[in-house]
């Protein structure tokens, strides 16, 4: 198999080429600039489609209309450009439209800085945009998992008629790591009985998310309602380590779950008994294993590149039965091992 | 007996939506009849827009995509980009193409792509009940300029026509007008014209097809007929503003 060292980024386009991507539509943006670099010389070397939108509005709009003739398509930008795209997001939840996104972070609010962060967390797992809808949402750790993941995702998507965005970090999507090539090349996409190709021989067809006779919108979103509910039911995905005899678990995702790691066996040398909880879907969240680990004895430490976001959904999920603490840094901030360390000590 | 006329294949049998007397049934029309005429409906993927015509998947006999609220160029240009034998067109009022979706018709357009606009222009936002339009001329009345439009504080109406002929990208660029039988004809020879161009993929083209709107405009069919003839075609002269064909 072949292994190659590679910035996250660059795996994510790999990944997602192999996959049977067709078309690319992006906007340039730091700290994700190597996608829609690496994409304009790749995707039309393969003959396939590249565009550098005029927008980030565009782009995610164009990704709609590519993707409602049923083709792979994707978006990727970093916060402020992620902020815009969430109009399309909305329409493409409500027309059932799959597609990738993806939010290499960047500091904010606003303008923000160039630096890794993740305090995109609720604009990414509680809809973003109007109205009543989710979106899947994926949170690959290394170069690795930004292959696997964003080859994985346009299946996902597509199984459930629904955007997926992949949420990483301008760490996770800079560093550079061997990837393996683990993924076989997809070049036939299964039949789908409801995109737009001219109706030949079938009746036409038509998607839309604008529902106006009387109560058609109320069953239009119950639908969708079934739907998210299916997905958190089949498509929960995460990590444990050493949680079996630990007292406090992190939990964390993205480039803070790589640090975490490193602060649990840190704690595990000193004798402290941590653990890692590590969701690799953020929504649907493994609400139900985190739920099953609170217990009274047992701790939650929730490490974030945000100042306490996931922090929520953690709450919900523990219900009361454990105490859950936080550490995190927003705006560039770092969180390092032996901060996590000190935590665990006290 | 024989029958001579009949509803285009690419009209489905369903009641229009619009008001007494409004254009867009007359625009319908026309593109539907220059669909079948083309013998195009079956690779027809039509993108409808924000505005009056957003129920058009439920008038026009081929498929249609929702778009959101002036991105009809970018939706149009993903799924020709990934379809470049299908016949791609999208649907656009003079709010929705001018103001909000302005940024993404010029870059379509400097871009080159080869797809259709149908832009229709009735001087207003006629969905929402007749606010001031890019569109609207120099002293008109309107919900949200009660007083006439006055370009000291509303700006001039824009000419997309002529603002679009300045791109390289843009081969075929006509306005017409449908308040008369002659005018109609002249622009379905428009429809047929920027339809070729995309089918011969010569790039792109844009019909502005300037329409009535009576119950907003607070005028009687008749008089808004009118008002087309001795007020709207001097502000919006017609004809072919560029033709690279």
């Amino acid at each position: 198999m072949i292994r190659k060292l590679m910035k996250g980024n660059i795996a994510l386009c790999e990944g997602a080429i192999t996959a049977g991507l067709k078309s690319y539509f992006g906007y340039p943006i730091t700290p994700q600039n190597e996608i829609t670099s690496y994409l304009s010389r790749k995707m039309v070397n393969l003959k396939r489609v590249f565009v550098q939108a005029e927008s980030e509005i565009a782009a995610a709009n164009m990704v709609l209309g590519a993707a409602a003739t049923g083709s792979r398509s994707m978006t990727s930008s970093s916060s402020p450009g992620i902020s815009l795209k969430q109009e399309a997001i909305s329409y493409m939840a409500g027309m059932q439209v799959p597609a990738l996104i993806v939010n290499v972070q960047r500091g904010g609010p606003g303008l923000g800085n160039i630096s890794g962060s993740q305090s995109d967390y609720f604009q990414a797992v509680k809809g973003g945009g109007h109205g009543d809808y989710k979106i899947i949402v994926l949170a690959p750790n290394s170069s690795q998992e930004m292959y696997e993941t964003s080859y994985d995702a346009f299946d996902i998507a597509e199984k459930y008629r629904t955007p997926v965005m992949i949420l990483t970090d301008g760490i996770i999507g800079q560093m550079m790591e061997p990837v393996e090539f683990n993924r076989v090349e997809k070049k036939y996409l299964p039949e789908k009985e409801w995109f737009l190709n001219g109706c030949k021989s079938r009746n036409p067809r038509s998607i839309k998310s604008l529902f106006m006779e009387d109560g058609a919108l109320e069953k239009h979103n119950i639908k969708l309602q079934e739907k998210y509910k299916l997905i958190s039911e089949n498509e929960v995905k995460y990590e444990l380590y050493m949680t079996e005899d630990a007292e406090t678990i992190i939990i964390a995702y993205g480039i803070s779950s790589r640090i975490a790691k490193s602060a649990v066996k840190l704690a595990r040398k000193q004798g402290i008994k941590a653990g890692l909880l590590r969701p690799k879907t953020l929504c649907p969240f493994p609400s139900k294993i985190i739920n099953s680990l609170a217990k009274i004895n047992v701790k939650f430490l929730s490490v974030e590149l945000s100042h306490g976001q996931m922090i929520e959904d953690i709450k919900l999920a523990v219900n009361g039965t454990s105490k859950v603490e936080f550490l995190g840094k927003a705006g560039g901030g770092i969180v390092t091992e032996w901060e996590i360390l000190n935590k665990l000590q006290n | 007996m024989k029958k001579i006329l009949s509803k285009p294949e690419s009209l489905k049998d369903a009641v229009l939506s619009y008001c007494p007397g409004c254009g867009h049934g007359v625009v319908h029309r026309l593109i539907a009849e220059c669909i079948d005429e083309l013998e195009i409906r079956e690779k027809t993927i039509a993108v409808a827009p924000v505005g009056c015509a957003v129920f058009a998947y439920d008038y026009f006999n081929f498929d249609v995509t929702e778009s959101p609220h002036g991105r009809p160029p970018a939706v149009a240009t993903g799924i020709k980009r990934t379809n470049p034998d299908k016949f791609v067109f999208t649907y656009q009022g003079d709010g929705d193409i001018a103001a909000i979706g302005m940024a993404e018709v010029i870059h379509a357009a400097n871009r080159g792509e080869n797809i259709t606009i149908i832009f229709v222009n009735n001087a207003n936002y006629g969905m929402t009940g007749g606010q001031m339009a890019p569109t609207t001329l120099i002293g008109q009345i309107t919900e949200t300029t009660p007083f006439g439009r006055d370009p000291k504080r509303e700006g001039y109406p824009i000419k997309l026509c002529e603002l679009l002929s300045t791109l390289e990208g843009t081969t075929y660029l006509e306005r017409v007008s449908i308040h008369s039988p002659g005018n109609i004809i002249k622009s379905k020879k428009a429809v047929k014209k920027a339809f070729q161009c995309q089918i011969d993929r010569k790039g792109f083209s844009l019909v502005e097809i300037l329409s009535n709107c009576p119950v907003d405009w607070g005028m009687t069919p008749i008089e808004s007929i009118k008002w087309i003839e001795e007020k709207f075609i001097k502000s919006f002269p017609l004809g072919i503003v560029k033709d690279k064909i």
